[in-house]
């Protein structure tokens, strides 16, 4: 791979076998406008898929698909042994506790609905009701933001939320004030979708729990590029989606604290919820099945759990290692383009892969749309984070986000990839 | 190449030199929004009687909905109504034409050069943006005064 700039930097260290991975993900051979190959650098919004998760979604259909539980053919029991098998990967993953804490839902937005409305549903000391406080942030997802509107909305609850600093950071100068012994809910994100931010954990649960407040926290940035501990955050939920991580769209995981799950009331109500039904009223199953209504997204769950295989054969340690290599070097070659300017962390510390930047006074689109033609995919927009960008007085950003299979070259294309933008719009 | 046909130096120079940018009077004020990209128009539109005397904008967004709102102020500013709805409906055709349409140079002047963004789904959005608000002001303008036969 040539590049016009890219010689004063030597080889990176730390990197995987990008030549190998790259083999297992047949879209990343795709060839565009006139011969150019594909650059995917929009894996914030989603990721690609390898080989072996496609072919774990074409041997469930060809060889074993019926609907789950109670059935007592072959079929239904093949099919329910592979969707209980992927809720345990999962539960392995994020070392749960307990597989029972383990709730497949259909993304994450679902799962973090899930929990305001199990809150504003629930008795004390759990329910979210007018004299309660929700304390979220400004960097957080539309998906942590609405979902927490709308219970403040119903409830009369009060949203309050963290400010960020200028160079990206939750500013927690006034976590005191935030968090309360009104708080019920803190609900976070554990890496921004914009900035890239990796947010202090534990500061926050450690002043939520002094205050008896649950926390929920937002880890669809942070599943799919490191090492996911859910004992470890020691928060109560932790939300996440497949389609980040390799998996397909259309499942998402809540992991909740068993104890919690066994007292908090469902939300959707339908079959597979329930333990007995009469015309009167029912009783529920216990978790996760209480939560999870109707037909599951079987052949979506299993594979999640292929994906779980793949990411876990490589080892989350090396993919956080890989990132944290390839973002290092796309942070310091970036601030070499003339009038770009970093929205969030201008290092690589504390900071997941994802990076936003405006050109210039060149609108996102424009850049996007020269990129594009260049083979180079990244996403323009506000990235659902509305509040971040009018914090920092912006309408949309570009953001270029790496994942396990991208290349020291991709970012070096990257780079000549702006520099053309500059030229065409010079 | 491909990008040409998009950015043609038709709408380049109007993004770099936009016509009649920046608020001044009018009879009625829209705000328009694209929510899928964030960009953003504020317009107002002055008639006097019959005739189109101001569009003035103010506006953030990305090339094409820039260029856009200029071409719109060129065009339209000076005309009749009626003759502004026309060139406003030309336009809209050209744009959800989906690459096919060359447009009417006659009646469309420097927005023909447009033709090229109809090929871009995401980007059609950018380009109406102004017009739907012209054409949403224009209509309350209209409500707010009695219209005049000429």
């Amino acid at each position: 791979m040539t590049t016009t700039s890219g010689s004063a930097f030597t080889a990176l260290t730390g990197l995987l076998d990008t030549d190998a991975i790259r083999k297992d993900f047949p879209i990343l051979q795709r060839v565009l406008h006139d011969g150019k190959p594909l650059v995917y650098l929009d894996n914030a919004a989603t990721s690609q898929k390898p080989r072996q998760v496609l072919d774990a979604l074409n041997a469930y259909y060809e060889q074993h698909n019926a609907n789950v539980h109670r059935g007592v053919h072959v079929l239904a029991e093949e099919a329910t042994a592979l969707y209980e098998g992927a809720r345990d990967k999962v539960a392995a993953f994020i070392n749960a506790p307990s597989r029972d804490e383990v709730i497949f839902t259909k993304n994450a937005s679902e799962s973090l609905n899930l929990v305001a409305n199990m809150l504003g549903w629930a008795d004390e000391p759990y329910r979210v009701d007018a004299d309660a406080e929700i304390v979220i942030t400004e960097m957080e997802h539309h998906s942590n933001i609405v979902p927490w509107q709308l219970l403040s909305q119903r409830t009369g609850a009060k949203l309050k939320w963290f400010g960020l600093t200028d160079d990206g950071r939750l500013d927690l100068s006034n976590i005191n004030e935030l968090i309360t012994e009104k708080t019920k809910i803190v609900s976070f994100t554990l890496v921004s979708n914009l900035l890239g931010t990796v947010n202090p954990v534990e500061t926050i649960v450690r002043r939520a729990q002094d205050v008896g407040a649950l926390v929920l926290i937002d880890a669809s940035q942070a599943a799919p590029h490191m090492v996911l501990d859910v004992q470890a955050l020691e928060a109560d939920f932790v939300a996440f989606t497949g389609h980040k991580m390799l998996a397909p769209t259309g499942i998402g995981v809540l992991w909740g604290r068993q104890e919690l799950l066994e007292d908090l009331p469902p939300f959707l109500g339908g079959g597979e919820m329930i333990e007995t039904v009469t015309m009167g009223s029912s009783t529920y199953a216990p978790a996760p099945h209480k939560f999870e209504a109707g037909t599951p997204p079987i052949a979506q769950a299993v594979g999640l759990g292929a994906a779980i295989d793949y990411l876990a054969n490589i080892g989350m340690d090396k993919i956080a290692a890989h990132e944290h290599a390839i973002t290092e070097y796309a942070v310091a070659r970036l601030q070499e383009v003339p009038d770009l300017r970093i929205i969030g962390p201008r290092t690589a510390v504390d900071r997941g892969a994802a990076i936003s930047f405006v050109l210039g006074d060149i609108h996102p689109h424009d850049v996007g749309q020269v990129l594009d033609e260049q083979g180079i995919a990244v996403r323009v927009g506000h990235h659902c984070a509305r509040p971040v960008c009018l914090r920092y007085g912006i309408p949309a950003t570009t953001r270029a986000s790496f994942y396990l299979y991208n290349t020291q070259a991709e970012v070096d294309q990257l780079i000549d990839g702006l520099h053309h933008v500059r030229n065409f719009f010079g | 190449m491909k990008l040409d046909s998009m950015y043609q130096e038709i709408i380049l120079d109007h993004y770099r030199n936009p016509h009649g940018k920046g608020l001044r009077d009018g009879d009625a004020e829209v705000h328009h929004v694209n929510p899928t990209c964030g960009d953003e128009i504020t317009l107002r539109v002055r008639l006097d009687g019959a005739v189109v005397a101001d569009i003035s904008y103010e506006s953030q967004g990305c090339s094409i909905s820039q260029a856009s709102a200029s071409v719109l102020n060129e065009l339209v500013v000076g005309r009749t109504v009626g003759d502004g709805q026309a060139i406003q409906e030309a336009f809209l055709e050209l744009m959800q034409s989906k690459g096919q349409g060359e447009g009417d140079e006659e009646l469309l002047e420097d927005a023909v050069a447009f033709a090229g963004v109809s090929k871009y789904p995401a980007r059609v959005k950018c380009a109406l943006l102004s017009w739907m608000a012209w054409k949403d002001a224009t209509a309350k303008a209209l409500a707010g005064q009695p219209v005049v036969n000429d």
